[in-house]
């Protein structure tokens, strides 16, 4: 089934089974593993962003800065495992989607009523494609692919990966 | 044009194009993946090959640390300036192609900006003779590098052993470091010497054997086992787990079976460059 859906999610998101394709348009932004470590350390209020329904896109982007703000060079996701350890966290606040690449633990995904969407690795400048404009960024000492940085998107085609049952694609082979 | 903008073009050529033994692999595995899932990974790449052919950008955005194998020849005159060509041209490459800056202190977690730091870019060294510099450039992603692996294994598992380990890594692995991947396995020499090994393989063209038939043999054995796992492209399911196996082996330690993988990712960024009297050569 391919789906079109817009941030921040809503209930709609629980319907979602792993497999579906889904076109995502709206805001997202970006966050590695300084990012989470910082962002899990403040409270909701605290956060540079609404973290209610929002998208995390695990993303250390190639920018380039040009007169008035930036521009998305290549953007393709990074490694979701090494989040496992805040994934508890993140999806806590509220977060509702995480796009990345090679999965994570499904069973948060599962008590929060959660998303992943998997992004093909490496193919960072078709996801450029995909993002329209960078509407800007926190963090920037964290240095450029760890800072947190908000993207406006249209119809990003993504996997759903492990649905909010838990469900996950990377499961049904034969090598667990 | 210098040698230090030959060395930027090279890097460009690395990272905005894959060599074409690989794009034909990639095409190949395309038309023999069934699942629906697993054909639009590798759609997804094609078609991220031909935007970064069309318009020269980074295929991937972890353009990786810069590593270059230098064969030096020690009659070359330019080899006293090698290194620091290397690292000046690092840097301008990281403003001018660009690429990620991603090179960061382990100490202070801060980003240099530049792509260079303490030992980094990294340069291997090896002295030959004549007067021809040899450099081999592989910007290498983190996600693949993160599954590299070493096993001291005993004499007595033998290539079975070898088998065994890196069939069970890339399980463990599955979908983290890109699949369809490209194993690189050093055999022998030490610790260090077989992640060498296994590092340097990847840069022979797929689909070449080693010359070795038992080497070889053990090469296409490794890829068939891998790529009836079902982990598939992006771990997502399918047939494709692995384009090839590149096995490289010194001999060893009486006591010692040293095994070296490197895990290399669909995106098998590589450039050379020729460094001779007669000018400069950039090849994949």
């Amino acid at each position: 089934m391919a789906v079109n859906l817009k941030t921040p999610l809503g209930e709609d998101i629980l319907n979602l089974k792993a497999g579906d394709i889904v076109y995502l348009s709206g805001t997202i932004f970006t966050a590695r593993d300084l990012a989470h470590r910082r962002m899990i350390k403040l409270s909701k209020r605290e956060l540079p962003f609404d973290p209610s329904g929002a998208v995390i896109y695990h993303c250390g982007p190639i920018i380039k800065e040009i007169p008035g703000g930036y521009e998305v060079i290549s953007a393709g996701p990074t490694t979701s495992a090494r989040m496992n350890t805040y994934l508890e966290d993140v999806l806590s606040m509220g977060i509702k989607g995480i796009i990345g690449k090679g999965g994570m633990d499904p069973e948060p995904f599962k008590k929060y009523g959660a998303v992943y969407f998997a992004f093909t690795g490496g193919a960072g400048a078709l996801a450029a494609r995909s993002i329209k404009r960078v509407l800007g960024v926190q963090w920037l000492d964290l240095g450029i692919p760890e800072a947190l940085w908000l993207f406006e998107v249209e119809n990003f085609p993504l996997v759903v990966a492990i649905d909010s049952r838990g469900n996950s694609l990377y499961k049904q082979g034969k090598y667990f | 044009m210098k040698i230090e903008d030959y060395i930027i073009e090279a890097i460009r050529l690395a990272v905005t194009k894959l060599p074409d033994d690989t794009v034909s692999a990639l095409k190949r595995a395309y038309k023999e993946e069934e699942k629906p899932i697993a054909k639009l990974q590798l759609e997804n790449i094609l078609k991220t090959i031909d935007l970064g052919g069309k318009y020269s950008l980074p295929l991937c955005q972890d353009t990786g640390t810069l590593t270059f194998f230098v064969e030096a020849g020690v009659s070359s005159p330019y080899l006293k300036d090698i290194k620091e060509v290397l690292i000046d041209a690092t840097k301008r490459a990281t403003k001018e192609i660009p690429l990620r800056p991603n090179t960061v202190d382990v100490l202070t977690n801060r980003n240099s900006g530049d792509n260079t730091g303490r030992f980094i870019p990294i340069i291997h060294w090896e002295l030959v003779g004549g007067d021809k510099v040899r450099i081999a450039i592989m910007p290498k992603g983190g996600g693949s590098e993160n599954c590299s692996a070493l096993a001291m294994l005993t004499p007595g598992q033998g290539f079975e052993g070898v088998k065994r380990f890196v069939i069970e890594h890339v399980k463990q692995c599955g979908g983290k470091p890109c699949p369809p991947v490209i194993l690189g396995i050093g055999i022998g020499g030490g610790s260090d010497f077989a992640l060498k090994l296994a590092k340097k393989a990847l840069l022979r063209p797929l689909g070449m054997r080693h010359e070795d038939e038992r080497i070889a043999k053990l090469e296409e054995d490794i890829l068939g086992e891998v790529n009836s796992l079902g982990i598939g492209p992006m771990g997502l399911g399918g047939k494709t787990t692995a384009l090839d196996v590149k096995i490289e082996y010194a001999h060893r330690h009486p006591a010692s079976f040293p095994v070296g993988l490197v895990v290399q990712c669909w995106a098998n960024r590589r450039a050379f460059v020729e460094i001779s009297e007669g000018g400069v050569r950039v090849w994949q």
